[in-house]
């Protein structure tokens, strides 16, 4: 066969590096045509007999994803990109994204929306403009800012919000504004305030992807010990008695950073900046000679600096399409939803594990019973601040707590505006009975883990 | 290619941390072949190129058609009509059919690194097979078949150094100190020092000398049950400072030391899984042909036998600890050494065993070797069954079949209706239930394949009516999720074999995106 005779010469059609990723560009008419949602429809027009009960076959169903259904999806890093693609091509229409950071070089080794060109560009506009152009039809609407930027009146008016991020203090905050807009009647939870939030996260190999329904099944904070706090090492141990490259690192970042002020006054160190690592590279590598310590690399440098986490592709395509499968089933009632969480780790062979998270009776966020506070009133306000921030199922950043005194909004402590800190900060040396504070009193927190102050109920041990 | 290697080392960063610069240079010499661009080929490709495969080559002979556009993301609606091509990377496209392939020039296959199979009826599948397995060229099965994915692995024998295991348990020898390693011990006078240094000596130090202390209480027995080792942290306990008052100091050391007691005291021996490959046949027979991999295995087999005392060589790396840095340093390089020393034993094996066969010492790097022994815990050998053997009824897999479909509902009858499936389109040339109207008649024509299925491997299992009814609905459908979930799976594994770095699956795979479960098979 003439084809196969001189396959290299004939047949071989060697294309240069370009930066598109796909066929003939050609134009969008955003027009339909045939068979395109015939993989999808199989599952919306199709009785079957293990679609969920609530479950209609019809020829309906597409056009509510199509025309109807508005899914928001956070984050258009290495979760996001997957995510958008996911969704478009299973007849999402209506997708909102919502992302605070520019594109980097490092990105591009899964982050498939963006090209070496768009380093520096926001993520969000960048990925909605590439999903829009290659999917007719589809309207991603990109927003550069952060989640804390909006309220309840933008996030009332999604479907469905499906997570793709990288911090667990955006998680819990987004999992406390789909709490607060959830509505009570006489103490019955009304369901169509009830917005499903799909959860997904990575690092390396392994990831996970949870289903809640906020009000109804377990929420971010009810498995808040799943994600054990961060370990920093310890400050004797940085700052006189290194053993690993990382501390020497350290010890450069935290402590000769702000003596020697290699850049200029004031000038903070700015992990993003080559000559910035390459300054601390340098010191960690003397820091090591000193202790004679091996192991200092550029890379490990910059991979403390910046607190790096590993990250591939494929492992961000599997939680990013178990997730758009969820939403998928939601939207549609084809399936029954997951059943809440699935962890998957392909370090060794591929596993995953699914499991229903429990609800936790007394959860500090959706639980709506008032968090107790056990102290004794001679205890310092410092023990209270230390309880909150160390505690495994609370784990707040900067708690800022307020009291009622004597009929006035009294603020006890406040870390995150300097003036306040400062004429707060004899507070925490003073017991809780010196503040005025009562037994059973009630205590108002308000951290960046929440967008919902929380209520704490004072309670006196002798 | 236009980038250089600063800018390849700031793209691939995130990944290099994980497979590291030797890992990816496998990738850019790899040439992949991918068998059928569907959703599911394409999503791998997609995860293949991302990381810095070498070459492609992509076979495929459909037409593109509304659906193809409709669930993959590199097809355009300008593209319906047309053979699929595409620009990446280096992309070769093979505008054919694979069964012409395999009648006029299988040999088309060999220069493949890895072959990728994607949405392969039956017949085909099998005939790729046998031709990859003569070749020992690995091969990789994929579909995607409504919300099922299956994966299956065919590669005769994959060996893995670096497996990177999640858990591994420190080599820290105190059942058996080295000679170094005991000296060391012996410099150390806990009572002696003063209470700066007492309270920064590393717990290996502190648990080896309350073992000496146990020893000379216990006639030279180790702590072996849950009580003695209670006794021994107690032990260790009582040894930390106490103030002028009688109260215990605050000694973190002390109380790492309490806290590693029972990992401390695992015995140093080999695991059966390396055992059983110093048992394996290629590491008895060291031929000119022998790959490296079983060289090494042999040297360190031999510095097992005739140096090490039974033990493999020392790995080198202790975990962190509370410590002042001289103490730990020097603790450290006492392993390391140790390492090092060992490493250079097994080098001579080495350099005897290729002086034997004729081959250059220099064909083994001293690096390769130290690598090795670092991960001499830890390797890992792959064998997985040929399709001819899963296929065939005298050498079926019964047993696996059958006691996995004790559970009606898990992820084996999934692999019994995609087997039957395949049998329904060997005898109408079509997969079940694709239109609409064939949905209800399809499923007692499925039945019946699913019968005759299990009849003929005499399989003594029931299949629910309802997955029939199920693979009927799916109309052999693919969702671009569940491609995109399986492109991603698929993608590692190749990656895996390609760096030779992690484990690959043995040797079928699963996924559910109904229940979101998956299962792995050896079949």
């Amino acid at each position: 066969m003439a084809d196969t005779d001189e396959p290299e010469k004939k047949r071989r059609r060697v294309v240069e590096l370009t930066e598109k990723m796909v066929v003939d560009g050609g134009s969008r008419d955003g027009g339909e045509w045939d068979g395109r949602w015939n993989h999808i429809n199989t599952f919306l027009e199709r009785p079957g007999p293990f679609t969920h009960p609530d479950f209609e076959p019809s020829t309906e169903s597409l056009q509510f994803l199509l025309d109807t259904c508005k899914i928001l999806v956070i984050g258009a890093g290495g979760l996001g990109c997957e995510l958008l693609k996911d969704l478009a091509l299973s007849g999402f229409r209506h997708i909102h994204v919502v992302d605070m950071d520019t594109i980097d070089v490092s990105n591009l080794n899964r982050q498939f929306l963006f090209r070496l060109k768009d380093v520096g560009r926001p993520k969000a506009d960048i990925a909605a403009d590439f999903i829009n152009g290659r999917i007719p039809g589809c309207n991603v609407v990109p927003h550069f800012k952060k989640i804390q930027d909006f309220d309840e009146s933008f996030y009332r008016q999604f479907h469905i919000i499906v997570c793709g991020l990288d911090s667990i203090i955006a998680r819990r905050w987004m999992n406390g504004m789909l709490l607060s807009l959830l509505v009570y009647e006489d103490g019955v939870l009304d369901p169509s305030s009830i917005i499903p939030l799909i959860d997904g996260g990575t690092e390396g190999f392994k990831g996970n992807a949870r289903v809640i329904f906020p009000g109804m099944t377990a929420c971010i904070d009810c498995t808040l010990e799943l994600y054990p706090p961060q370990i920093n090492f310890p400050m004797c141990t940085i700052a006189s008695m290194p053993r690993l490259p990382e501390h020497c690192v350290e010890y450069v970042r935290m402590l000769l950073w702000p003596k020697e002020k290699p850049f200029g006054d004031g000038v903070g160190l700015d992990a993003d900046d080559p000559e910035h690592i390459q300054w601390v590279y340098q010191k960690s590598q003397e820091r090591a000679a000193e202790f004679s310590i091996t192991g200092v690399t550029y890379r490990l440098t910059q991979g403390v600096v910046k607190r790096i986490i590993p990250a591939v592709a494929s492992t961000n395509a599997v939680i990013a399409a178990a997730c758009a499968t969820e939403v998928f089933k939601i939207a549609s009632s084809a399936y029954i939803p997951l059943n809440n969480y699935m962890v998957f780790n392909d370090v060794d062979g591929l596993y995953t594990y699914t499991f229903e998270a429990e609800r936790k009776e007394n959860c500090s966020s959706c639980s709506q019973v008032p968090q107790d506070l056990h102290f004794s009133p001679s205890a310092k306000l410092q023990e209270v601040v230390d309880y909150l921030t160390e505690n495994a199922s609370l784990q707040m950043k900067s708690p800022a707590i307020t009291a009622t005194l004597e009929g006035k909004n009294k603020t006890l402590y406040l870390q995150t505006v300097a003036s306040i800190e400062q004429r707060t900060r004899p507070n925490l040396s003073k017991s809780l009975k010196e503040l005025g504070l009562l037994d059973g009193q009630e205590l108002a927190v308000a951290d960046v883990t929440t967008p919902q102050t929380l209520l704490f109920k004072l309670s006196f041990t002798s | 290619m236009a980038f250089t290697k600063a800018s390849k080392d700031q793209k691939y960063d995130r990944q290099l941390r994980l497979w590291g610069d030797h890992g990816q240079e496998e990738l850019e010499n790899a040439h992949v072949c991918l068998i059928n661009s569907t959703a599911s080929g394409t999503e791998i490709l997609k995860n293949l190129v991302l990381p810095g495969i070498g070459a492609f080559t992509i076979v495929d002979g459909h037409k593109v058609s509304g659906e193809d556009v409709g669930n993959n993301f590199f097809l355009s609606n300008n593209s319906i009509g047309r053979c699929y091509k595409t620009s990446r990377a280096l992309i070769v496209a093979q505008s054919c059919f694979p069964e012409k392939l395999l009648d006029n020039d299988p040999e088309f296959f060999h220069r493949f690194t890895l072959v990728i199979g994607v949405q392969l009826p039956e017949s085909t599948c099998l005939r790729l097979g046998s031709v990859l397995w003569n070749a020992n060229i690995p091969f990789l099965v994929c579909r995607t078949y409504g919300l099922v994915g299956y994966m299956r692995l065919v590669v005769k024998e994959h060996t893995v150094i670096e497996s990177h295991p999640d858990n591994a348990l420190e080599d820290l020898r105190l059942d058996q100190p080295f000679a170094e390693l005991k000296n060391h011990i012996q410099s150390y006078d806990l009572e002696g020092m003063g209470k700066k240094d007492h309270s920064h000596t590393p717990w290996i130090i502190i648990v080896a000398k309350y073992l000496e202390k146990w020893f000379s209480e216990h006639n030279f027995q180790f702590p072996k049950n849950y009580k003695e080792k209670e006794a021994f942290k107690q032990l260790i306990r009582q040894g930390i400072l106490k103030s002028e008052k009688g109260t215990p100091e605050d000694e973190e050391n002390f109380e790492e030391a309490i806290k590693n007691v029972n990992t401390a005291l695992n015995p140093t021996k080999i695991s059966s899984g390396v055992d059983d490959i110093f048992n394996g046949e290629q590491c008895n027979d060291i031929t000119s042909q022998t790959p490296t991999f079983w060289v090494m295995t042999r040297a360190v087999r031999e510095f097992v036998h005739n140096d090490g005392g039974g033990n493999l060589p020392v790995r080198g790396s202790i975990p962190d600890m509370i410590a002042d840095s001289e103490k730990f340093i020097t603790l450290q390089n006492i392993y390391r050494e140790k390492a090092m020393q060992d490493a250079s034993v097994v080098s001579k094996h080495v350099e005897s065993l290729l002086q034997s066969v004729g081959k250059p010492s220099e064909s083994i790097s001293e690096q390769d070797i130290k690598l090795f022994c670092k991960n001499a815990a830890f390797l890992r050998v792959v064998r997985c069954r040929s399709l001819a053997e899963e296929y065939s009824v005298e050498t079926v897999n019964k047993d696996a079949i059958t006691s996995c479909m004790d559970s009606a509902d898990g992820e084996m009858v999934l692999y019994l209706m995609l087997r039957s499936v395949d049998r329904f389109y060997q005898q109408h040339s079509r997969y079940p239930g694709v239109y609409n109207y064939q949905v209800e008649e399809d499923i007692s024509k499925l039945k019946l394949c699913v019968n005759s299925l299990l009849q003929e491997y005499s399989l003594n299992v029931n299949v629910k009516d309802d997955y029939i009814h199920e693979f009927c609905r799916y109309g052999a459908s693919e969702p671009h999720t569940v491609a995109s979930f399986l492109g991603g799976s698929a993608a590692q594994e190749a990656i895996k074999i390609i760096t030779r770095q992690f484990v690959p699956f043995n040797n079928t795979f699963i996924y559910n995106a109904m229940s979101q479960t998956t299962a792995t098979f050896q079949l």
